[in-house]
């Protein structure tokens, strides 16, 4: 059972000086390094129309509670390292308002399907191992920079650049897999924003691995494992569609596309 | 077998078995329905060779189908190389049991041996 503690800030934020609007935020904590405990703290912190819920998390942590373990750097949702579930929703920290959520009690967990570090901390490694597994990188002979020839361009008509340009926006956040049913089962599988990325690539004129590729999604814990729920998309905060790209992915394999 | 080939089967067992379901049941509607439930209708529905092949086609289908569901499901339930092993193969195995004791039904209700 998470036990729950409070705290109230004394302190004066640095940031809010002007709050009117205070919200409690309950932090989850957790080390499973030291023991299986879970207990969720709570804390009251001043917050304005524009306050993030990282900008509040960085307020506990600088003025109550230096403790907290929170990953986080650009602070503007590029660099997909504040992904946490927000009120029960996989989000970026960095990327949704406090104003938003339009609620008083606002609870941030770790996300889900991913093993915790520590409090909100995820570790990555599954994500980045299937992301790398499926070779995100162009797999092409030829090359733009030619030893005598100089430099020539590998050129794409705005309708190729069309077909996988917004799987190129994955920011690797995590919230996808996060919020994916079939990663809550299965830990063998390759997650919804490995298949996203291997669609990005395949789509790509100037790539020749797609067969590669589709031999490595077309195994058993693989891309047909996908329940087709739609929830990676939802969550995505960049707009990417990895749904979507997983049943083009599969029309390819089923033969119904070249 | 590739994965891709296994689903291209699933969803053409199921493709399959639905069009030969609505066969059968329209079927049924060559009389009423309680009397098409009646024991010596049924024995004469497998005594036409052309419903006996019907009858065995949606039973290899749905076997089929629905033996690859149940793999699916347990793959997702537990990973690792045993149990996988053991699922896939108890599956099969499984599958043509029931194909096999299903066939044996058929052929005695046509020939007259029930």
């Amino acid at each position: 059972m998470a036990s729950v503690s409070q705290k109230v800030s004394e302190e004066k934020s640095q940031t809010i000086v002007s709050s009117t609007k205070s919200v409690t935020l309950r932090i989850k904590r957790s080390n499973p390094k030291i023991n299986s405990e879970e207990k969720f703290d709570e804390f009251i912190v001043p917050v304005e129309s524009w306050t993030t819920v990282l900008d509040a998390l960085l307020d506990v942590k600088s003025h109550l509670d230096h403790s907290i373990g929170v990953r986080y750097s650009c602070r503007q949702a590029s660099c997909g390292s504040c992904g946490m579930k927000i009120n029960g929703k996989p989000a970026l920290a960095c990327f949704t308002k406090i104003s938003e959520l339009d609620s008083n009690n606002i609870t941030v967990e770790p996300m889900d399907n991913f093993p915790v570090v520590r409090d909100l901390a995820v570790n990555f490694t599954r994500l980045i191992s299937n992301h790398k597994k499926i070779m995100p990188y162009i797999v092409s002979n030829d090359s733009e920079v030619t030893p005598g020839d100089g430099v020539k361009e590998l050129l794409q008509t705005p309708a190729d650049v069309e077909k996988y340009i917004q799987f190129s926006s994955c920011i690797k956040c995590g919230l996808c897999n996060s919020a994916c049913p079939t990663m809550a089962m299965d830990t063998s599988f390759v997650g919804p924003q490995a298949l996203a990325q291997a669609y990005r690539y395949i789509a790509d004129p100037r790539d020749k691995g797609k067969k590669t590729r589709l031999k490595i999604i077309d195994e058993s814990h693989g891309i047909w494992r996908c329940h087709a729920a739609g929830s990676c998309s939802q969550v995505c905060p960049k707009g990417v569609d990895p749904a979507m790209g997983i049943q083009l992915l599969r029309s390819y394999l089923l033969g119904i596309r070249d | 077998m590739k994965e891709s080939v296994i689903m291209k089967i699933h969803y053409g067992t199921a493709l399959g078995a639905v069009f030969l379901t609505v066969i059968h049941i329209l079927m049924r509607m060559t009389q009423d329905f309680h009397q098409s439930l009646e024991y010596e209708n049924v024995l004469a529905n497998y005594e036409m060779i052309g419903y006996a092949i019907l009858l065995e086609l949606l039973l290899i289908l749905i076997s089929i189908h629905g033996f690859n569901g149940l793999r699916v499901i347990l793959l997702e339930v537990n990973q690792g190389q045993t149990y996988e092993k053991v699922v896939s193969y108890g599956c099969v195995a499984a599958m043509a049991i029931l194909i096999a004791y299903g066939t044996r039904t058929i052929l005695m209700a046509s020939l007259g041996m029930v």
